[in-house]
Formats: structure tokens, C-alpha cells, sequence
């Protein structure tokens, strides 16, 4: 084995990592914790993007603050980090200003939800056709791992040491109720099925929506006695794929049955045919 | 893998079989890959990288079928496979 492991990767003899012309290898490694699923979701994200055989010169990725926002910072194509919460405004202006652009908004569920909430569910009002990941690593990982609006009842942050006493969001009910037009959820450990979900949702038009659950090991695990590799395998053990389920059961509490799958995948003229059609009148 | 009764279509199947890499300064030695190998052919090696970890090899490299869990499923860019068959020169 020494043979693969010796040369460098990229050399003649090694080829190199399939998704090396994607990433800013310079900044590589990067600063996600050991475990961290954000960096799956990310290499979900890079693949799909790849395969879907959109022009990758017209794609740019937009993120807000948070561990998973650094994601913009990786990807070596245009991108943006914006300020916390931002990330589907920027990203809305963005396709607007330009909607030849495919925008994919790779983002956290402390920036997405809690102070970006309002944006999310007017671009899915809107049907903005945007692509938005959420990574949900149940906290906020990286300012300490205080509780947020997806922590799961009675688990513990360091804001809730005797456990949450309030109720998460259900994003997929949230963005379903709010009219995503694609909807699903999948977990770091269902890669493949989440790269072909992210896969679809980009080449959709219209409001797509993927929520990734991710282990946060360093904050959210060690409080609630979960380390990275446990995770996965709750991730194994208690969850089930079922497509098209009712939202309102989409709660995601680790002690009973997670759902996955695809929930929402319909069509419905996006914010751009609907501006054309109303304030945009043939002379 | 041993059957007890050959399948029919044995001859038929190709078996594919990959080459695994691991880029090993990149890796943080979550264990993912070698929990995940569905062959089960990865584990931590003795060795320390550049950052202090363990990264894994490959003890039965026979054994890898290509699959690219491992690749998908690590968050560092740091394991990944590619198909034998493409990278034999010609001739060997």
C-alpha cells in the first residue's frame, strides 16, 4: 500500500483527488473539527454541482456566518460571504440582478433560521429560484454551541445545561408552509442520495431546499454524550426514508424515528416569470 | 467471497476494483472511512501526519471494489479511490 501513499497526489503516477479543481486546495486543510459533517455536505455540494453539468462559470455559491459559511471560502468559484443572516438576500440580488447565474446558498441552520429567518421564508414565498443547502448541526457550533432554534427538546447546550426547554423548528414543515417548491432532507451519512437530491434541486427552477443534518461532535456531541462516529450510527439506526411524507411529521427528535427523503418537489412560476409577466407588459 | 452455490451469472459479473489514496497531511482522523468500507479494508495506521493524527491505510488493497464511499463520506478532501483498470498502462 506504501506505493499509493508515497507519491504526491497529483503527480504523474497518482491522479488527483476528483475534486480538486473545485476546491481552494491552499486552504485545505480546513478549519472544520474532526467529524464535522460539514465538510461532507460540502464535497455533496461540489459533486453535484460537477455532475449536474451546469456551467460552473455562471454558478456561484453564496454563505452567511458560521462554521458552514466558511464554505464559501473553499469553493473555487465565485463566491460570497456575507454578513450573518444575509445570505438569501445577497443571493436574491444576485439572481436578479443577473438570472443567466445559478446561485446555490450553502449555509448553516443558526444563519439560515434564526437570524436569517425572514429571509427564508420570503424567497420561498417568492419562489426565488435559489438553491439553498442548510447544514443543521442542531446548535450554533461556532460561537461556543449555545442553544438555537433547531436544537432538539431536552438537549443540552452550553446556554441549556439542564436541556432545551422549548421546541425546534421543523424546517422542512417551515419551508413547505412557506412554498418551497423542492423540499427535502437527508443526512451526512446518506451521501449519495443526498448529492443526487442536491443534484435535482439545482437544475430545478424555482425554490429548493435541502436540509443536511450534520454531527457537531466538538459542541453539540460532547454535551449530549454523542461522539462523531455515535452520530452516524444514530444517523443509521433511527432514521427512515420515506418520500412525500406529511410535513408536520418531520420533527427531528433522535429518541423516537427521524424522517428522510424527499417531501416537495412541484413547480410554481418563480419571482422572475411572475415580475416579467405583471410589471414587465409588451409595449 | 464464498458461495454455496455459484450464481448463474458469475461469469458474467465484472467485479471493478479500484485504488484507494489517502492525502495524508489533509486527513484529522475522524475514523469515518474505516468505520464506513463496506469491505472493511481501511484502519488507523501507527504513523502521525503533519497535524498530529492518524490517518488511515489500506491493509487488504485487493479487496477495494471502487465503491468511493470512503471519498464521499470524508469531510477533509483527504481519501479517495480510482478504478484499476484506467490506471494500468498498456501493456502490463
Amino acid at each position: 500500500m506504501q506505493a499509493a501513499t508515497t507519491p504526491r497526489a497529483g503527480s504523474a503516477l497518482v491522479p488527483e483527488h476528483p475534486l480538486e479543481d473545485l476546491i481552494r486546495s491552499d486552504r485545505i486543510p480546513h478549519i472544520w473539527c474532526p467529524g464535522c459533517g460539514i465538510g461532507t455536505a460540502f464535497a455533496a455540494t461540489l459533486t453535484a454541482m460537477k455532475s449536474s453539468g451546469i456551467d460552473l462559470h455562471k454558478t456561484c455559491m453564496v454563505s452567511g456566518i458560521g462554521c458552514s459559511g466558511r464554505a464559501a471560502g473553499y469553493v473555487k468559484l465565485d463566491s460570497f460571504h456575507t454578513t450573518h443572516g444575509r445570505a438569501i438576500p445577497f443571493a436574491t440580488g444576485l439572481k436578479l440582478g443577473n438570472p443567466e447565474l445559478n446561485v446555490v446558498v450553502f449555509s448553516g441552520d443558526g444563519d439560515l433560521f434564526a437570524i436569517g429567518g425572514n429571509h427564508f421564508i420570503h424567497a420561498a414565498r417568492r419562489n426565488m429560484d435559489l438553491t439553498v443547502i442548510c447544514l443543521n448541526n442542531l446548535n450554533y457550533g461556532m460561537t461556543g454551541g449555545q442553544v438555537a432554534a433547531t436544537t432538539p427538546h431536552l438537549a443540552r447546550t452550553t446556554t441549556t445545561p439542564s436541556g432545551n426547554p422549548d421546541a425546534p423548528f421543523n424546517l422542512p414543515l417551515l419551508a413547505w408552509a412557506s412554498g418551497a417548491t423542492y423540499v427535502a432532507r437527508w443526512t451526512v451519512l446518506h451521501t449519495r442520495e443526498l448529492t443526487e437530491s442536491i443534484q435535482k434541486a439545482i437544475t430545478k427552477s424555482g425554490f429548493s431546499f435541502i436540509e443536511v443534518l450534520g454531527p457537531c461532535p466538538i459542541n453539540y456531541g460532547r454535551r449530549n454524550r454523542e461522539k462523531a462516529l455515535q452520530t452516524l450510527k444514530l444517523y443509521r439506526e433511527r432514521t427512515i426514508i420515506r418520500n412525500h411524507a406529511d410535513p408536520s411529521d418531520l420533527d427531528v427528535d433522535f429518541t423516537k424515528q427521524v424522517i428522510l427523503g424527499e417531501f416537495v418537489d412541484k413547480e410554481r412560476p418563480t419571482c422572475i416569470e411572475n415580475y416579467d409577466k405583471t410589471c414587465r407588459l409588451p409595449e | 467471497m464464498e458461495f454455496w452455490r455459484v450464481p448463474l451469472d458469475a461469469q458474467a459479473i465484472e467485479i471493478s476494483r479500484g485504488e484507494v489514496h489517502v492525502i495524508e497531511d489533509r486527513c484529522k482522523g475522524c475514523g469515518y472511512c474505516i468505520e464506513f468500507c463496506p469491505r472493511g479494508i481501511l484502519a488507523f495506521s501507527a504513523r502521525f501526519n503533519k497535524k498530529g493524527y492518524h490517518p488511515p491505510e489500506v491493509l487488504q488493497p485487493k479487496s477495494c471494489v471502487n465503491c468511493h464511499y470512503c471519498e464521499i463520506i470524508c469531510p477533509e478532501f483527504a481519501i479517495y479511490s480510482v478504478d484499476l483498470s484506467s490506471l494500468q498502462p498498456p501493456g502490463l
